[in-house]
């Protein structure tokens, strides 16, 4: 992988993204007044429509940023039920694009349906919730907790579980 | 799936910073430990926090390497709680801020009595006929002294037995290492004492230093201006990381020329830098490399398993035969040549039947690596190894054959070159000299019934010796004559409970087992007592890298419950029996028991490691040599994460000044100081191994993995490494799998004469056919039990010369469900 086809990836994904998707505030948080902030115990995720399900492609990846701009993430549809997949089928599934290690940006792999790391050689498995293959990080990859809601087909972004590389905290 | 926590405390400016030199492998990656109040906390602005990061948008790649991991709540003795941060130092010149997913974890890792460790040993136990009770000290050794005292008075030191470590990092040290070898060779004087993973007192080295070359001659910066880096048998991405990723790597990428400039001669030629392995395996790291910087430069050896010595034979012959050889450095620094020329002669065709690797390959070999570069520039070729010879066939010849090639071709002692184990552990060996005349196999010794008590000190050899099977099932067997004996000692007291353990041990065929842990480790299933110990950060700790780089880890935190640092239970254990002997009016049996006067573990360091080659001192065999006394904890605290280089010149300026590599002056480790050639033919496989290739089909390597370290003594409790590998893996071959009927997750046996053992298959491409590699020393799945009780001459063990049948026995929906049965080998 080098620098200019890691560089491309982003940019294509990046206007992939643009194009599909918008952000709301969650109910709470943005117009709540500042003691509900004080009895929170969870961070104030942000929910994001990311994409219709019947618009996902098997196996090709869709990138958007989550839960702010800086932080870029991917969604997959993967064809099969896998643990932590939504939508009827099961298996939608969104990582963070940032190795837990170091923060290079790891890209998907079609042919193996993993992330890697270009960086320190890392794998993590799309298809078991973001699992460590092989690698140097001490986290699995952080995942994209999606809702999926029947009615509309729409997939939404709506936390993160693990920490993603480069914060105190997901929520800036 | 666990689900990971989504943010960390951040140290305040104010926290404490100490050094840590990473535990684990013998890379021995810097770290910083940052310690404050589970009350406070630093803030997000660089100002406000004790990294100086600023938190308040994201960082970019590279920044910091910090994860949820590197963080942790801890409880001080006194009852006052601290979060933790354990982080790469940026600074370290070894690993350069980089983190491998083992030394990550050392936050993680700390006791926490809610945490991932809680099981740690926390107070001395004692099994008292049907169940395990706490204990105190005092009465944990008050057994244990009457015990071995018995044993010692009646028929002396002989049977008394000790299965421990040697090494550095967690598990070892200096101070561990020389309070513990006080106690086996001065006090107790026992010769009925084996090593860590062997079966025996030995080294894994006898060979390179019976030539008069340690094997940690040369610094990691010679791998990265090397013209050409061998590689034999050894896996550095997944068991050296940082050495790969800091120091191979941008070599090979070409980033480290300017270095070389500093190094080379005038007008000497710059190749861009290459690799050759020789393992019959392709590993992660071959295929990491291979990916990072193309094939081109990348030459490997696929060798027919067993068969280096006929390898490095041939390669040797026709180098000889190409005049790609030293001629002035052979006469004047070397003896033997000639003979070893002799015996080790091989044609390149011969060579090529034995190891399956064709002419044109070996041909490649020598000439990357030893053809000169141009008239008058020998090139600079750097030689790392590891178990692939060092758990090979055999082990002495092996490496006599291999330094043979490397003193021909002078790739000693000049910089980009070296011959050295890239290691295991980090070492930290200071003892007193062994008090056997000679080595004994004691493994070998307990199964046959000798031996009366055996204590284990950070050392699981149910898990990681040779012929396993059989050893555990006499340790247990002979253990629970002993449990009889305490079950039936009704009412007794600490007297009456030793009588009964003695009157077993010495008239029934009953062995007494001690384990000295961190962990209750699969020995507990043996031991009759059971002593709590301490590692880094719970105590001052020394160890020397790789490169022989010591560094002080210092204690940030107490032990759990009442542990200790193995040097002041070795101390408690001497000073007990001093007393008891004292009380008889046994004076001279007192004294064999003094000098164990220690307060802290910097009293054990100042009596061993800095006390060695000193007027008075006595025989003792240091790492340190006789300039180790000039470093002191204060001397090593400044020195950092950087340390020092052993041996130590000598200390200006505020400065410790050390050495990166040696035999520069060509004044080697022998009584002439010349290097000596050993002659190495070729012997075929041993009788034992060759019978069960014979007789079974699968080739069983094994080895370590990358996420796993040791025994997993750790790893089995944390989430991250045990729902990857809930049982040890053996890899096959996708087809291989077919035939036998198997699917990635299910449960295979894998069996022989000597034992059968049982791991979760993990089919891979890479891997040959009819060959396997089996994950080693892991807690469920234990390849020791089909692995030949054949060693070398000095009782090294032949781990790599296994040979089994697979069969499945059942599957697992819960692996088929949780693990991911992906290549561990990236590629692209």
């Amino acid at each position: 992988m080098t620098d200019i086809s890691r560089r491309t990836f982003l940019k294509l994904g990046g206007a992939a993204a643009a194009g599909t998707v918008a952000t709301v505030a969650v109910p709470g948080a943005a117009g709540a007044a500042e003691n509900a902030e004080v009895g929170r115990v969870t961070l104030p995720y942000p929910h994001k429509v990311l994409a219709k399900g019947a618009e996902l492609k098997v196996n090709v990846p869709v990138s958007f940023h989550y839960p702010d701009a800086a932080s870029p993430c991917t969604l997959v549809k993967l064809g099969r039920p896998v643990p932590g997949g939504v939508g009827p089928d099961r298996d939608i599934v969104a990582y963070s694009s940032l190795c837990t290690h170091m923060g290079c940006p790891v890209t998907y792999d079609t042919a193996t349906r993993t992330f890697r790391c270009p960086c320190h050689y890392s794998t993590f498995d799309a298809e078991m919730g973001g699992q460590m293959v092989c690698g140097q990080a001490t986290e699995d990859l952080p995942r994209i907790v999606l809702k999926h809601d029947a009615k509309t087909d729409t997939v939404t972004a709506i936390a993160v579980e693990g920490l993603i590389y480069g914060r105190q905290a997901n929520v800036l | 799936m666990s689900k990971g926590s989504d943010r960390i405390v951040l140290p305040p400016v104010n926290a404490q910073k100490t050094n840590m030199a990473c535990h684990f492998c013998i890379v021995g990656c810097g770290y910083h430990v940052y310690k404050w109040p589970e009350n406070e906390e630093g803030g997000r602005a660089p100002h406000q926090n004790a990294l100086g990061l600023d938190f308040r948008k994201q960082l970019p790649p590279f920044a910091v390497t910090l994860t949820p991991a590197m963080t942790n709540v801890i409880t001080d003795r006194d009852g006052k709680r601290y979060h933790i941060m354990v982080v790469p130092d940026k600074e370290c010149v070894v690993n350069q801020g980089l983190s491998s997913t083992r030394g990550g974890k050392m936050a993680s890792y700390m006791y926490q009595p809610e945490g991932l460790t809680k099981e740690r040993l926390a107070y001395p136990k004692l099994y008292t006929g049907d169940q395990w009770l706490d204990t105190t000290w005092e009465k944990a050794l008050a057994i244990y002294a009457g015990v071995h005292k018995a044993i010692l008075d009646r028929e002396g030191p002989d049977w008394i037995g000790f299965n421990c470590f040697d090494h550095g990092g967690a598990g070892g040290g200096f101070e561990n290492t020389w309070g513990t070898g006080k106690l086996m060779f001065s006090a107790f004087q026992t010769p009925f004492v084996r090593i860590h993973n062997r079966p025996a007192y030995n080294s894994e080295c006898h060979a390179t230093r019976d030539m008069g070359i340690g094997e940690l001659n040369n610094s990691y910066e010679d791998t990265e201006i090397a013209d050409c880096i061998v590689s034999v048998g050894a896996n550095q991405y997944e068991t050296q990381t940082n050495y790969f990723l800091a120091h191979l790597l941008p070599n090979m990428q070409g980033a480290t020329k300017e270095k070389k400039k500093q190094f080379f001669a005038r007008n000497e030629p710059m190749p861009d830098a290459r690799v050759v392995f020789i393992d019959p395996r392709r590993t992660p790291t071959i295929t990491i490399l291979e990916t990072a910087v193309g094939k081109d430069r990348i030459l490997h050896l696929e060798l027919e398993p067993g068969t280096d010595i006929a390898l490095f034979n041939g390669v040797f012959t026709y180098v000889v035969e190409q005049g790609w050889i030293d001629r002035d450095f052979i006469a004047k620094h070397t003896t033997g040549f000639d003979e070893a020329v002799r015996a080790n002669r091989m044609s390149l065709e011969e060579t090529s039947r034995i190891t399956g690797v064709p002419v044109d390959k070996l041909k490649q070999f020598a000439e990357w690596a030893y053809k000169p570069k141009a008239p008058g520039f020998m090139k600079r070729t750097c030689h790392t190894y590891e178990k692939g010879i060092i758990w090979g066939n055999d082990n002495y010849l092996i490496q006599s054959a291999l330094l043979d090639l490397v003193l021909a071709t002078h790739n000693v002692g000049r910089r980009g070159t070296g011959c050295v184990r890239m290691g295991g552990h980090q070492e930290g060996y200071t003892r007193p000299p062994y008090p056997g005349k000679k080595m004994i196999y004691v493994d070998k010794e307990i199964i046959e019934g000798r031996g009366r008590t055996l204590t284990f000190w950070g050392c699981n050899s149910f898990q990681t010796t040779l012929n396993a099977e059989a050893y555990r099932n006499a340790v247990l067997r002979r253990s629970e004559i002993v449990k009889e004996a305490l079950r039936k000692a009704r009412g007794a007291d600490t007297d009456g409970q030793v009588n009964a353990i003695v009157e077993a041990v010495m008239n029934k065929g009953g062995l007494f087992v001690t384990l000295i842990d961190l962990y209750p480790t699969m020995i507990m299933d043996a031991a009759h007592l059971a002593l709590p110990a301490a590692h880094p950060g719970e105590m001052n700790l020394t160890s020397m890298n790789g490169e022989r780089r010591l560094r002080l880890s210092e204690k940030f935190m107490d032990p759990p419950g009442v542990a200790k640092p193995d040097c002041l239970i070795a101390a408690d254990i001497a000073n007990t029996m001093k007393a008891l002997y004292e009380k008889e009016g046994n004076k001279a049996m007192a004294a064999r028991f003094s000098g164990f006067d220690w307060k802290t573990e910097e009293d054990a360091f100042n009596d061993g490691f800095r006390r060695a080659g000193q007027p008075g001192a006595g025989p003792i065999d240091s790492q340190g040599g006789p300039t180790g006394h000039l470093a002191t904890y204060e001397r090593l605290r400044k020195a950092g994460n950087n340390g020092v280089q052993l041996p130590i010149k000598e200390y200006k300026d505020g400065k410790l000044i050390g050495t990166p590599m040696l035999y520069t002056d060509n004044k080697f480790d022998t009584k002439d100081g010349k290097a000596r050639f050993l002659p190495a033919p070729w012997p075929g496989l041993p009788q034992p191994v060759a019978l069960q290739k014979q007789k079974y089909r699968f080739y069983i390597n094994n080895g370590r993995l990358n996420e796993v370290w040791q025994t997993g003594y750790h790893n089995k409790y944390d989430p991250h490494v045990k729902d990857r590998y809930p049982m040890a893996i053996i890899e096959l071959n996708p087809q291989d799998a077919k035939e036998l009927g198997v699917v990635p997750g299910d449960i295979v046996e894998i069996y022989n004469d000597y034992g059968a053992t049982y791991a979760m298959a993990y089919p891979d491409p890479a891997i040959k056919r009819n060959h396997a590699f089996m994950q080693f020393g892991w807690f469920n799945g234990i390849v020791g039990d089909v692995v030949t009780n054949w060693t070398d001459r000095n009782y090294v063990p032949y781990y790599k010369g296994t040979w089994a049948n697979i069969r499945k026995v059942g599957g697992s929906d819960q692996f088929a469900r949780t693990v991911s049965f992906k290549s561990r080998r990236y590629q692209t």
